[in-house]
């Protein structure tokens, strides 16, 4: 390999004068605010690696995990480093799919990545994929409109406060609904938040044999307590809301409270995006007092596929992306309110992070908060939050998100609901030979 | 009072297809508006039709992320090639099945129509397997072969429609006169078929365009055409409406020109034998 190089870079230096020989690292990667902020700062990766250069593809979400999975699955080989959530980092290790981190550099610090992320990442004590950024879920709400109602947002809500809320603040003549949820069906949508929230309810999506538990009553509760309060307190057409839509309706003033990702708190007091910038508060996600809250736990991590020829420069631009180095790059170029969240428990230390970002604390309370190995009230024989790691569940969450969402539309009763999701998944994971 | 009717007619035909016309573009029109907008008016409710702070920053914002001119390149390599390449293969086939039509031919034209009824999803990991055995994948010349396949049936299709409206007394006198297959189909039957085929090369370059599953998933850095342009500014978790109008805009506007200028043609192919 290395004669090949200096042969290779012999031969370019004799035709071709004076142009260097640079490896090229090709990525591909998510459209959010801080990966596209990353793509613009890695001058300062390529002025320090003159020999290696990058090459982005930046995909939709889905189309990504489409377009990825398809390339490692068939070992494509055209992505050197891959965007991947905490979702397939389980399940691509396990396949034999991914290359251990273990070459990341000795200032890297592996033991500073906040512990949830962490765990979530790692496979029989090995890192496979290194955080970008982390998020969990939190409850978001209007001051303004709880001070009017008279009512006061505890730290630490329960869903029966909730729910009582956002029914006393609802408004329906001056379009302002207490509470907006996702309803728009699919695994990363309404079942993303519904899983979660059935956490807290006491539910789980499978027992430890893997036998189906929709017909149990904590999931009667969890669905039934949705469903009355959305039509009791919810926006109209609640069923095909996700994140996008609810993120509009909060920012246009239109919600009192909603429940969702910690990144939408940088949008929701960007004054340049919201009218209700300065009226936001934060709590924790709400809980039923059976001791989980229904908060989950998202990152988007950076992973090299097995079988990559340029696994070593890959590591280092791993090293620079998720490094301490880089929050203060991104801090001294664009301020400490745009570092990437969610990864580092230096980030959360740091006074200066503090003040600058309002929803530090709860961002790192609500991701401490949450535990993938052990997230229902009963034990689960599977690891994740709101969701469930196995290759399965994107085709069965999304078929149980349609029922659910055709629930919350009125199209069906929530225990015909309940009766097909239990029916579908066992049929599914009887064929996948979860059941024996 | 009979020519009364007629101008009520005309009227009420033409409020018709104007409110048909607005509605099918309307779509388009909004993408052009929104694309001026900032984020925060993108998702304003009540929605502001014209009447906003018209800004161009989204378009520089966008073309300061991603190079424009890399990916409409490829866009235009991919689907101009694929429709040449597919017009070399079709005109030659369309001939055979129109002017020496054999029992069979029915069947084959069906058959190939039928190549586009399987969702190609169902195909996609043994072309991936054969992309990447063969070093096609991220490459113009792959996206060229692939968007040909996948086109042919509709151009053989088309041309082979057209080439049945052409006397083939024609070309008989034309074989008479001692000309060559290959001289009987440049010089005679093309030029008569004119209309017909340039329909189809519009068509087919439109399609090839658009096309968005193979181009997405058999490309990656280096051959990633438009397509893959707007995907990149799409987003489940972020309200990015106006950069992604001003993406979309961009991606649409060269064959949008090229359709509006080449209209005629098209219409004229679209209904050539209609009237006869």
């Amino acid at each position: 390999m290395n004669l090949r190089t200096f042969l290779l870079g012999t031969c370019s230096a004799v035709a071709l004068a004076g142009l260097a020989q640079a490896e090229t690292l090709t990525i591909a990667t998510v459209n959010n605010g801080d990966m596209i902020r990353m793509q613009k700062l890695t001058d300062a990766f390529t002025s320090k690696n003159p020999d290696i250069q990058l090459e982005w593809v930046t995909l939709e979400e889905n189309v990504l995990r489409q377009r990825v999975t398809t390339d490692i699955a068939t070992k494509g080989g055209q992505y050197d480093i891959m965007t991947i959530g905490t979702y397939e980092v389980p399940i691509w290790a396990k396949q034999g799919w991914l290359l251990p981190l273990d070459n990341l550099g000795a200032d890297y610090d592996v033991d500073d990545l906040l512990p949830a992320i962490r765990s979530g990442l790692t496979i029989d004590g090995k890192l496979y994929a290194a955080p970008f950024y982390g998020e969990s879920s939190m409850v978001m709400y209007r001051k303004d409109l709880f001070e009017k109602a008279g009512l006061t947002m505890p730290e630490a809500p329960t869903w029966e406060f909730i729910a009582d809320a956002a029914r006393k603040i609802t408004d329906k003549n001056n379009e302002i609904y207490g509470i907006c949820l996702r309803g728009k069906a699919g695994w990363g949508e309404n079942m993303a938040f519904l899983t979660a929230t059935a956490n807290a309810f006491g539910a789980r999506w499978f027992d430890e044999n893997w036998k189906p538990q929709f017909d149990q009553p904590e999931w009667k509760n969890a669905l039934d307590f949705y469903v009355k309060l959305m039509n009791d307190a919810g926006p109209p057409g609640a069923s095909s809301n996700g994140f996008n839509e609810n993120l509009s309706l909060f920012q246009t003033g239109k919600c009192g409270m909603w429940i969702d990702a910690t990144v939408a708190a940088s949008f929701v007091t960007n004054p340049h995006e919201s009218t209700v910038a300065d009226k936001v508060g934060f709590a924790l996600a709400p809980d039923t007092g059976l001791g989980k809250r229904g908060n989950w736990l998202w990152a988007w991590n950076l992973a090299i596929p097995a079988g990559s020829q340029k696994a070593e420069a890959a590591q280092k631009f791993i090293a620079w992306a998720t490094g301490k180095d880089y929050l203060k790059l991104v801090a001294e170029k664009e301020g400490w309110a745009n570092v990437p969240p969610g990864t580092r428990t230096s980030l959360y230390e740091n006074p200066e992070y503090q003040k600058a970002a309002p929803f530090a604390k709860m961002t790192l309370d609500s991701i401490n908060a949450a535990d993938p190995k052990n997230p229902a009230v009963k034990p689960v024989p599977y690891v994740g939050v709101q969701f469930v790691a196995i290759p399965e569940f994107q085709g069965l969450g999304t078929a149980v998100g349609q029922v659910f969402s055709a629930a919350l539309a009125g199209q069906m009763s929530v225990d015909q609901a309940l009766a097909s999701a239990q029916q579908l998944t066992t049929r599914e994971m009887t064929k996948a030979g979860y059941i024996k | 009072m009979a020519r009364n009717v007629s101008t009520q007619r005309k009227l009420v035909t033409t409020v018709l297809a104007w409110t048909i016309g607005i509605l099918i573009f309307f779509p388009i029109l909004w993408t052009f508006l929104t694309s001026f907008k900032t984020e925060a008016q993108a998702i304003a409710s009540p929605p502001a039709f014209l009447f906003f702070d018209w800004t161009t920053e989204n378009y520089f914002e966008v073309q300061s992320r991603s190079d424009y001119f890399k990916h409409f390149m490829n866009s235009v390599v991919v689907s101009f090639g694929s429709t040449l390449l597919g017009l070399l293969i079709a005109i030659p086939s369309a001939w055979a099945m129109a002017f020496s039509p054999t029992k069979r031919t029915k069947d084959v034209l069906m058959w190939m129509l039928s190549t586009k009824m399987m969702p190609p999803v169902g195909v996609l990991v043994p072309m991936y397997l054969i992309f990447r055995n063969t070093g096609l994948l991220d490459t113009r010349s792959g996206l060229v072969m692939v968007l040909t396949l996948i086109n042919l049936p509709i151009i053989i299709w088309m041309l082979y429609t057209y080439f049945k409206e052409i006397p083939g007394e024609i070309l008989e006198a034309a074989r008479m006169d001692g000309a060559s297959l290959a001289k009987e189909i440049i010089y005679v039957l093309t030029p008569m078929a004119i209309p017909g085929i340039a329909s189809t090369l519009l068509l087919n370059i439109i399609l090839a365009w658009n096309e968005a599953f193979w181009t997405l998933n058999l490309s990656a850095a280096k051959a990633a055409p438009l397509t893959a342009f707007i995907a990149s500014y799409s987003s489940p978790e972020g309200l990015f409406y106006a950069k992604l109008s001003a993406a979309s805009t961009m991606a649409i506007a060269p064959i949008l020109i090229l359709g509006w200028f080449s209209q005629k043609q098209l219409v004229r192919g679209l209904t050539f034998g209609a009237v006869k």
